[in-house]
């Protein structure tokens, strides 16, 4: 070896990692189960505690922790004849990811999976699983060149909390804020789903306070998301559609109505292109025909061009565009003489 | 990740029992490679092969791991019942394959049948970790035209340079220019072009549902030296030193520009003042802030600068004055 541990004592979560790190190397080893009494005299860390009392609750602990990284800690007898005492120990077979040949092309597109999550708060898990599936690969020159990066965000606080009630089916409660609302109201749910949709994240759930499914954009969730209750807690239906939920949710779709705008001479380029007829009416305007589907949202667009679009039909655009624009005009006149 | 101070001692234990068989099938790798590869310091990983050379599965000598990485290669022994990697678990497989399933979605990708492979291997392999994994859906960008994202990551991989003829919506402009692609980019729901732009002689985001057309010049496209890919961690936006902060109150119906912005600060505003926020942002242009000032109809205003107060209230009359007054 050629360093020498630094000066000092080894902090408590290094003296931690060393115990678990020998209990699952002692379990692992084992091969029949081994007592509680054992497992303290293999492990060192153990042995310095000073009470049985103690020691047994750490070693509890430990094996729940061990447990809920994933690793099989499984309790058996340790003489069919005395079953009072229980034995404790860690199946190879049960431990070690299964042996799989990836083909190089298949290696490339797992790299570009797991960097999808590179930005996000699943990055730590996600280099970890490509890690222990390139563990034995031979290593090559570099990854085949895709030429594509996919990125999924997780910006939202609310994620980690909400993504793991989802895997692990457990019940939420949390604030929510409406869209049109000023205060947040508490909401009780059985959460269903995780859908990214349109670079946002939402939660498909069952509201248990309106007793029917509903879909909640995760950036309006206020303040700490609390579980109720255990795993496992419900089931969610079979023939449950989180995308079609969160669309429909996201944007709501009616049938295509007709519009005629006026477009002033080189602007409304995005408003062109999707133009079922355009001609010019003179050298300052042309004329556009196209559809929309939701009046406020494109009432909202064409507000946005200002006086370089005119709505000539029909009059609820009108309308709603001349709303708007006096909407503005109005809140940008408070406070001036 | 890194590890960091912070780091629980299962969180380090999960990352160590990752690293011994991927270390096992590397004899001798360099030690700076390795901590570039595991993703940690070297510090770091000198600490956890000093952390691995004091287990084993007894405490005699010839029971501990052995780890040495004197003249900076690493070699590890000994540590037979932790040479394979730990079974996945459920935020591990998650991750994979719903990264997997979001790419087979990729219009025009070519290597769908590599990640259907992967995908039935990886399951398999998984076991009932990857069970939760069909309740988290994930799509990477809209779907956007398939042969221009082909056409696009062909241009990148070539090296060839392309002629753009691209929108600017948020200024309402048409624009011609050449650029030297460096990679394309699915982020936020959108696919993105990023490249040298000759035209403003930098690096640049172009979404690709607004590129009117993209045609591959016989020119090589090797972006200059200067070039340099954003990071993608604070999303497509990068504020500039030399621009206006200007401050938005937004109503209720309004916040969700705290959402689709990049803004410097938010200060929630109480019931009894009207609810909503009070944000701050940086912008070089105004001329899409105007815009969007127009869009929210009275549902958000600009507090200050004053003369961006007036730009828009002198735009919506303008464009009121374009329609008939009320009684008339």
């Amino acid at each position: 070896m050629s360093s020498q541990s630094g000066g000092g004592a080894p902090s408590a979560a290094q003296t931690k990692t060393e115990r678990l790190l020998n209990l699952v190397l002692v379990l692992l080893y084992a091969r029949r189960p081994l007592s509680k009494a054992q497992i303290r005299q293999l492990v060192p860390q153990y042995g310095s505690n000073a009470s049985t009392e103690a020691f047994e609750r750490m070693f509890e602990r430990d094996k729940d922790e061990l447990r809920e990284l994933g690793i099989p800690l499984v309790t058996e007898d340790i003489d069919a004849l005395w079953e009072d005492e229980p034995g404790y120990r860690i199946h190879q077979r049960d431990y070690a990811l299964p042996d799989i040949e990836f083909e190089q092309d298949e290696l490339a597109v797992l790299g570009l999976a797991s960097r999808t999550w590179a930005q996000a708060s699943l990055a730590g898990p996600a280099a970890q699983a490509l890690r222990k599936l390139r563990a034995a690969g031979v290593e090559r020159d570099a990854d085949a060149l895709i030429g594509i990066e996919p990125r999924l965000r997780t910006t939202e606080p609310a994620f980690d909390a909400v993504k793991d009630a989802v895997l692990r089916r457990v019940r939420l409660r949390f604030d929510y804020r409406r869209p049109e609302a000023t205060e947040a109201s508490e909401r009780h749910v059985q959460p269903w789903s995780l859908v990214s949709w349109h670079g946002r994240w939402y939660l498909t759930a069952f509201d248990e306070d309106r007793e029917a499914p509903r879909v909640f954009r995760l950036s309006r969730i206020s303040g700490p998301v609390r579980t109720v209750g255990p795993a496992g807690a419900f089931e969610v239906p079979e023939d449950h559609q989180a995308e079609v939920m969160a669309r429909d949710a996201a944007d709501p779709g009616t049938r295509p109505s007709p519009a005629v705008l006026r477009i002033r001479g080189g602007t409304g380029h995005a408003l062109r292109r999707r133009a079922r007829t355009l001609g010019d009416v003179d050298d300052t305007w042309s004329l556009a025909d196209l559809d929309y589907t939701d009046l406020d949202g494109f009432a909202e667009e064409l507000a946005g061009y200002g006086a370089d679009v005119v709505v000539e039909q029909p009059a609820e655009l009108v309308e709603a565009v001349v709303a708007r624009l006096r909407g503005a005009r109005a809140a940008h006149e408070r406070g001036e003489a | 990740m890194p590890s960091t101070p912070s780091e629980s001692a299962t969180a380090r234990l999960g990352r160590l029992l990752t690293m011994v068989p991927w270390l096992v099938n590397r004899q001798g790798i360099d030690l700076t490679r390795a901590a570039a590869d595991l993703g940690v310091s070297v510090a770091q990983l000198e600490a956890d092969l000093r952390l691995l050379f004091l287990c084993g599965y007894g405490q005699m000598p010839d029971e501990l791991i052995e780890a040495d990485w004197e003249g900076g290669r690493v070699f590890v022994g000994n540590a037979d019942s932790i040479a394979r990697p730990l079974r996945l678990g459920v935020d591990e497989a998650v991750t994979l394959v719903v990264g997997l399933r979001a790419l087979r979605e990729v219009p025009g990708l070519d290597e769908r049948d590599a990640v259907d492979r992967a995908l039935a291997k990886l399951e398999a392999a998984a076991g009932d970790a990857a069970g939760p994994a069909g309740r988290v859906r994930a799509e990477v960008a809209q779907g956007g035209d398939a042969e221009l994202l082909a056409r696009a990551r062909r241009a990148v991989a070539d090296r060839r340079r392309v002629h753009l003829r691209y929108v600017v919506p948020a200024r309402d402009e048409a624009t011609e220019r050449d650029v030297d692609p460096m990679r394309v980019i699915g982020i936020d729901g959108q696919w993105y072009l990023e490249g040298w732009c000759h035209r403003a002689e930098d690096t640049r985001l172009f979404r690709l549902d607004r590129v009117e057309s993209l045609d591959v010049l016989d020119v090589d496209g090797t972006p200059p030296p200067q070039a340099t890919e954003r990071d993608l961690a604070e999303g497509t936006f990068r504020p500039a030193p030399d621009d206006v902060v200007v401050t938005l109150r937004l109503l209720p119906g309004a916040t969700w520009v705290s959402d689709y912005y990049a803004v410097d600060s938010i200060r929630e505003v109480t019931a009894a003042d009207g609810g909503g926020e009070v944000v701050t942002l940086r912008t070089a242009d105004t001329a899409w802030l105007r815009r969007l000032l127009w869009r929210l109809g009275g549902r958000g205003w600009v507090l200050e600068p004053a003369d961006v107060v007036a730009e828009v209230r002198e735009g919506a009359a303008d464009a009121l004055a374009a329609y008939p007054v009320p009684g008339d």
